[in-house]
């Protein structure tokens, strides 16, 4: 990544994130709340507002450390156990400044953002931003677009699941299955974007 | 079952992948348990969270800059989904529930007991995908020349499809067995 980032850049980034390599159907990241947390369209949008929120948070804050802490001592052996801590505190940091301040925020959000510490997509690409070497924006515009793609994708099932609560299904494919089976079927969908940008 | 799907669903692209990441898990999971249920009674229970949580991600540095060092191959193909050990559901849920609370020997056992559990379910994953999308196991071909494999099935979709289905299988499973127990009492 050298010095010279124009606009179209972080355009096309934004695209391919949401679009063609998705964090759920392409990345396999933060798959436990896609299916966890995505029975109403309602706590289906809270859910995927408070993982970009804290997705954009936390790749802020482990690029700060990684290039003021680890990269200067040579710890980044020490990568996985210093930003599993960040994260971890940072929820905690911003449930309880949500409480305080932001209460109208935190009455929406409040529920889902213990859930999102053991959420892999956050400790994923904070690793991930870290190993395509993006410099501080790049990696905020990442985190952000990511977000979005799984404010996207989660909304998108959580519509589909709203249906199939009607739908007459075969008793062994009740519940679980048949909801991995539809995210299989969106997820093929998702393949036709691939090949749109090239970054 | 339905804990730990993401290392489940991203790298059971092929059979050698899902075992060698069911074996990592196994070893995280079980030496944590044991960490964790030694050290039960010194860390306070306001902390036990956060304790649990250095415990699994030393552990899993370990593995991780273990299987860099000894097999590189592997350690590439896995990528990103050692470090994200951490986060899976499977071992702090075990910590929690069950570790924390036993003596050693009975959380070396579960570590075990549910690493094989884990290992084995990547492995039958990766197997099925490996096969039909592929046409080989283990990397060894099986069916020639003439066999077209279905791609769908390595690609991101094969996955949540291969998953879908066997949970449908054991869910169909123990349907029949209910009924039959149901028969069985009615008799």
């Amino acid at each position: 990544m050298d010095g010279h980032i124009s606009l179209t850049y972080y355009i096309l980034l934004t695209i391919n994130s949401i679009f063609v390599s998705n964090i759920i159907f392409a990345k396999f990241l933060g798959i436990c709340p896609y299916l966890g947390v995505s029975k109403k369209i309602d706590t289906a949008f809270g859910m995927g507002m408070a993982v970009t929120f804290v997705l954009t948070l936390s790749n802020a804050f482990t690029y700060i450390v990684q290039k003021t802490i680890l990269v200067p001592f040579h710890l980044e052996f020490l990568q996985t156990i210093a930003f599993i801590l960040i994260i971890a505190s940072l929820v905690q940091f911003v449930e309880i400044f949500m409480k305080k301040k932001l209460n109208v925020l935190y009455q929406s959000l409040g529920i889902y953002l213990p859930l999102i510490t053991t959420n892999c997509a956050i400790l994923g690409l904070a690793i991930l931003a870290m190993q395509k070497e993006y410099n501080f924006i790049t990696s905020i515009v990442f985190a952000l677009a990511n977000g979005l793609g799984f404010l996207l994708a989660i909304i998108l099932f959580a519509g589909v699941r709203e249906k199939l609560e009607y739908a007459q299904i075969s008793p062994a494919l009740k519940g679980a299955p048949v909801s991995i089976i539809t995210a299989a079927i969106i997820s093929m969908a998702f393949m036709g974007f691939s090949g749109l940008v090239k970054i | 079952m339905l804990l730990g799907l993401c290392p489940t669903l991203a790298v059971t692209s092929s059979a050698k992948d899902g075992f060698g990441m069911g074996v990592a898990t196994f070893a995280v999971l079980t030496m944590s348990n044991v960490v964790v249920s030694s050290i039960r009674k010194i860390i306070p229970h306001k902390m036990r969270i956060p304790a649990f949580i250095v415990v699994i991600a030393a552990f899993v540095t370990m593995i991780d800059l273990m299987m860099q060092a000894y097999t590189p191959k592997l350690s590439e193909s896995l990528g990103l989904f050692i470090p994200l050990i951490v986060v899976n559901c499977i071992i702090l849920g075990r910590a929690e529930a069950y570790a924390y609370k036993r003596t050693v020997f009975f959380a070396l056992n579960d570590g075990i007991a549910m690493g094989l559990g884990f290992t084995i379910t990547l492995t039958i994953m990766g197997a099925i995908r490996e096969i039909t999308g592929g046409g080989s196991i283990f990397g060894y071909s099986l069916f020639g020349e003439s066999f077209n494999p279905a791609l769908i099935m390595i690609l991101p979709p094969g996955a949540f499809l291969t998953l879908g289905y066997m949970l449908a299988l054991r869910n169909y499973i123990n349907n029949r067995k209910e009924s039959a127990q149901k028969d069985n009492l009615a008799t």
